[in-house]
C-alpha cells in the first residue's frame, strides 16, 4: 500500500504571537518550528498502516528551506522518503492543495492522510481540497481508522459535537486525523541517524505548473483585545463563593 | 451579476441548530439579493417555518431518499449545483463538524475561496465581502479578503445574535438530480456518547477542570457546578491526556476553541495554548489555589482558594440565586 502523508511545519503551540501594526504575518524571529500536531497523528497512523499492511509512506510538505527540519523528523519517526515543494511564497489553502495534489498525482497513492487542520491558520481545508483536486472521497476529523486494502474499503469514526459517526468509503481516499486517533511515537536516536540519509526530493513550486495566486488573502492581523484586570477574591471559601455568585448575577448579569 | 446568499445548514428531524439562525442574521445584513437556506435529509421541509422567521426568503429542502445519509462528496455536489443554478454571490456554512467537513469540499468544486470559522463577515467598501477570523486558535485575528468570483465562509457558532424578521421562507423546489449510488463516502452509523452532554463550541456556560482537580473521580465536584449552571464540561489538555476525561473535553490550541458567555477555569493554571482556546469567552472566571497562576491574568473574576471548598459552595449559591429568580 502506498501512503502519502501531507505535513505542514508550524510555529510551536507555546509561541507567543508578536505583531507590528499593519502586519499581515506574525513576527517569526526566534520562533520554534515544529510539525503541525495533527499531522503527527497522521504520520503515526500511516506508519501503523504500513506496519500492518506493508508498503511505503511518503511525506509531502511545502514551504521554505526550514521545512526540511520537519521533514527529517517525520522521516525519523519512520516515513520512507519525502517530497519537499520549495517556496517562500505566501499561499492559501487552495494553492497549497493544488500543489500537494499535483505531487500526489505524480507519486501515485492508495491513501492520502493529513491532520484535520494546521494550528497556524486554522483553516481546516487542505485535506478536503486535495480530495476534490484528486476526485477522491474524504473522511475528516478521524478518531479511529480501519483500512482493508484488499477490499479497497475504509471504515472510519469521525468526531461530531458530543457524538461520533461511522463513515464508510472506498479507496483511494483522503483521511484527516484528529487527536485521539493514536499516540505518536518519538523518533529513536538510530532512526534520527537513518533519517539523515533518506531521500528528500526538492521540487520548486514554480515547476509544478499550477496557478499560485491565492484567493484568500490576509490583509491584516491583530491581537485580541486585552481583558480588564480581574477582580480577585480571597478569604474564606464560602464568602468568596457567595461574592463571586453575586458578581456574576448582579454585575456581569450572566447568571 | 451573482447576487444573494446561500445559507447551508444541517438539520435533524426538522430541527436546526441555533447557528443556522445566526447565519441567517449575518446573511440579511449582507444581502441586497435573496437569502436562500438549504437543508438536507428527512424532515428538512419542517425547518422552513423557523428558517423563514429568522430571515430566509426561500428554503430549499433536499429531503429525497438520496439525502437520508450524509455523504461529504454527494452533499457537496448538491450544494455546488444549487449555488451555481441560483448564481449566488456567497455561501455560508456553520463552522461545526458538519459544516467544516462540507464547506471546503464545496469551495473546491466551485473554485472559490473559503474563510473558515469567521467571527465577523461584513460588506467591504469595494462591494465585496470581507471577514475576520481567528488564527493560532485565537491568539490573533486575521482580516481576510476573498478574491475568487464566488465567496465562501463558515461562521463560528455562538458569536452572532439571531434576528426574528419573518421573511417568507417560501419553498423553492430544486433537484440537483444526483443518485446516491454515486456517493463515495457515506455515514453508516451515528454513535452518541453516553449522557448526551452539551456541545462545548455551542455552550453558553462551560465549567472546565485542570490538574488542580487532582483525580478523575474529583470531576464530579465540577459536574455538580455544571449541573447547577446548566453548563457544558471541558478540561485542559493534561487531564484529557491523563484520561481523567474524554479527549472531546480538551479545550485549547490543539483541542476545542470555545466562545461561551462564561468560562469557569477550575484548577487550570493557564498555559498559553489553553488561554488561546478560551480567548473568545465573554467572561472568564478562574478558581485556583495558586495566586500566581497565569489564568488570573486572563480572567475577569478570580477566586484564590481550595477548589474543593469553593466549587461546592459556589454551586450552592448559584442554586439559591436560580431558585429566587
Amino acid at each position: 500500500m502506498k501512503i502519502l502523508v501531507l505535513v505542514k511545519q508550524v510555529p510551536d503551540t507555546a509561541t507567543k504571537i508578536r505583531l507590528n501594526p499593519g502586519d499581515a504575518a506574525i513576527q517569526t524571529d526566534g520562533i520554534k518550528w515544529v510539525i503541525n500536531p495533527y499531522d503527527e497523528f497522521a504520520i503515526e497512523e500511516c506508519l501503523r498502516l504500513k506496519e500492518k499492511h506493508g508498503g511505503e509512506v511518503v511525506v509531502v510538505s511545502m514551504g521554505p528551506a526550514r521545512v526540511e527540519e520537519a521533514i527529517r523528523q517525520a522521516l525519523a519517526m519512520g516515513a520512507d522518503r519525502a517530497v519537499h515543494i520549495v517556496t517562500d511564497a505566501v499561499v492559501d489553502s487552495q494553492v497549497a492543495a493544488r500543489a500537494l495534489a499535483r505531487v500526489c498525482q505524480d507519486e501515485g497513492y492508495d491513501l492520502v492522510v493529513t491532520g484535520k487542520q494546521a494550528v497556524d491558520d486554522d483553516q481546516a481545508q487542505v485535506g478536503p481540497l486535495v480530495a476534490v483536486e484528486l476526485g477522491l472521497p474524504q473522511v475528516t476529523v478521524v478518531l479511529k481508522l480501519e483500512v482493508d486494502p484488499d477490499a479497497h474499503q475504509i471504515r472510519a469514526e469521525r468526531e461530531l459535537e458530543g457524538a461520533s459517526e461511522v463513515v464508510e468509503l472506498s479507496m483511494p481516499a483522503v483521511v484527516t486525523a484528529q487527536r485521539g486517533l493514536n499516540e505518536p511515537r518519538y523518533p529513536t536516536l538510530p532512526n534520527i541517524m537513518k533519517a539523515k540519509k533518506k531521500e528528500v526530493k526538492s521540487v520548486p513550486l514554480e515547476s509544478l505548473g499550477i496557478d499560485t495566486d491565492p484567493w484568500v488573502v490576509v490583509e491584516e492581523l491583530t491581537l485580541p483585545p486585552e481583558r480588564p484586570a480581574a477582580k480577585i477574591l480571597t478569604g474564606e471559601p464560602e464568602e468568596a463563593a457567595r461574592e463571586l455568585a453575586r458578581l456574576l448575577h448582579e454585575e456581569a448579569k450572566v447568571i | 451579476m451573482a447576487e444573494g446568499i446561500l445559507v447551508v445548514t444541517n438539520q435533524e428531524e426538522g430541527r436546526v441548530r441555533r447557528v443556522a439562525y445566526e447565519m441567517l442574521a449575518v446573511a440579511q445584513e449582507l444581502a441586497p439579493g435573496k437569502v436562500t437556506a438549504l437543508t438536507f435529509g428527512p424532515g428538512a421541509e419542517h425547518t422552513r417555518e423557523g428558517l423563514g422567521r429568522y430571515g430566509a426568503d426561500q428554503v430549499v429542502a433536499f429531503n429525497g431518499s438520496a439525502y437520508t445519509r450524509y455523504s461529504s462528496d454527494g452533499f457537496a455536489e448538491a450544494v455546488a449545483k444549487t449555488a451555481e443554478s441560483l448564481d449566488v454571490e456567497a455561501l455560508l456554512f456553520p463552522a461545526n463538524a458538519w459544516g467544516k467537513d462540507l464547506a471546503p469540499r464545496v469551495a473546491g468544486l466551485l473554485k472559490a475561496g473559503l474563510a473558515s470559522d469567521c467571527t465577523e463577515i461584513y460588506r467591504r467598501d469595494d462591494g465585496r465581502l470581507g471577514a475576520v477570523r481567528p488564527v493560532y486558535a485565537g491568539k490573533a485575528f486575521a482580516r481576510v479578503a476573498i478574491q475568487s468570483p464566488r465567496q465562501v465562509f463558515s461562521l463560528r457558532p455562538n458569536i452572532q445574535a439571531v434576528k426574528e424578521t419573518g421573511r417568507a421562507g417560501a419553498a423553492l423546489d430544486m433537484d440537483p438530480g444526483l443518485d446516491a449510488a454515486s456517493f463515495k463516502a457515506v455515514v453508516t452509523e451515528v454513535l452518541t456518547s453516553p449522557g448526551g452532554q452539551l456541545e462545548l463550541t455551542e455552550a453558553d456556560i462551560i465549567v472546565s477542570g485542570g490538574r488542580g482537580v487532582k483525580a478523575a473521580e474529583n470531576f464530579k465536584v465540577l459536574e455538580d457546578l455544571a449541573d447547577a449552571l446548566g453548563a457544558a464540561m471541558g478540561s485542559s489538555r493534561p487531564v484529557a491526556d491523563e484520561g481523567w476525561v474524554p479527549h472531546s473535553y480538551h479545550i485549547g490550541q490543539t483541542g476545542k476553541v470555545v466562545s461561551p458567555t462564561v468560562y469557569f477555569a477550575v484548577g487550570i493554571s493557564g498555559a498559553i495554548q489553553h488561554l488561546a482556546g478560551i480567548s473568545g469567552s465573554k467572561y472568564i472566571v478562574a478558581i485556583n489555589s495558586d495566586a500566581d497562576a497565569p489564568i488570573f491574568k486572563a480572567a475577569n473574576y478570580g477566586v484564590v482558594g481550595d477548589l474543593f471548598k469553593v466549587v461546592p459552595a459556589l454551586a450552592e449559591e448559584i442554586r439559591a440565586i436560580k431558585k429566587d429568580a
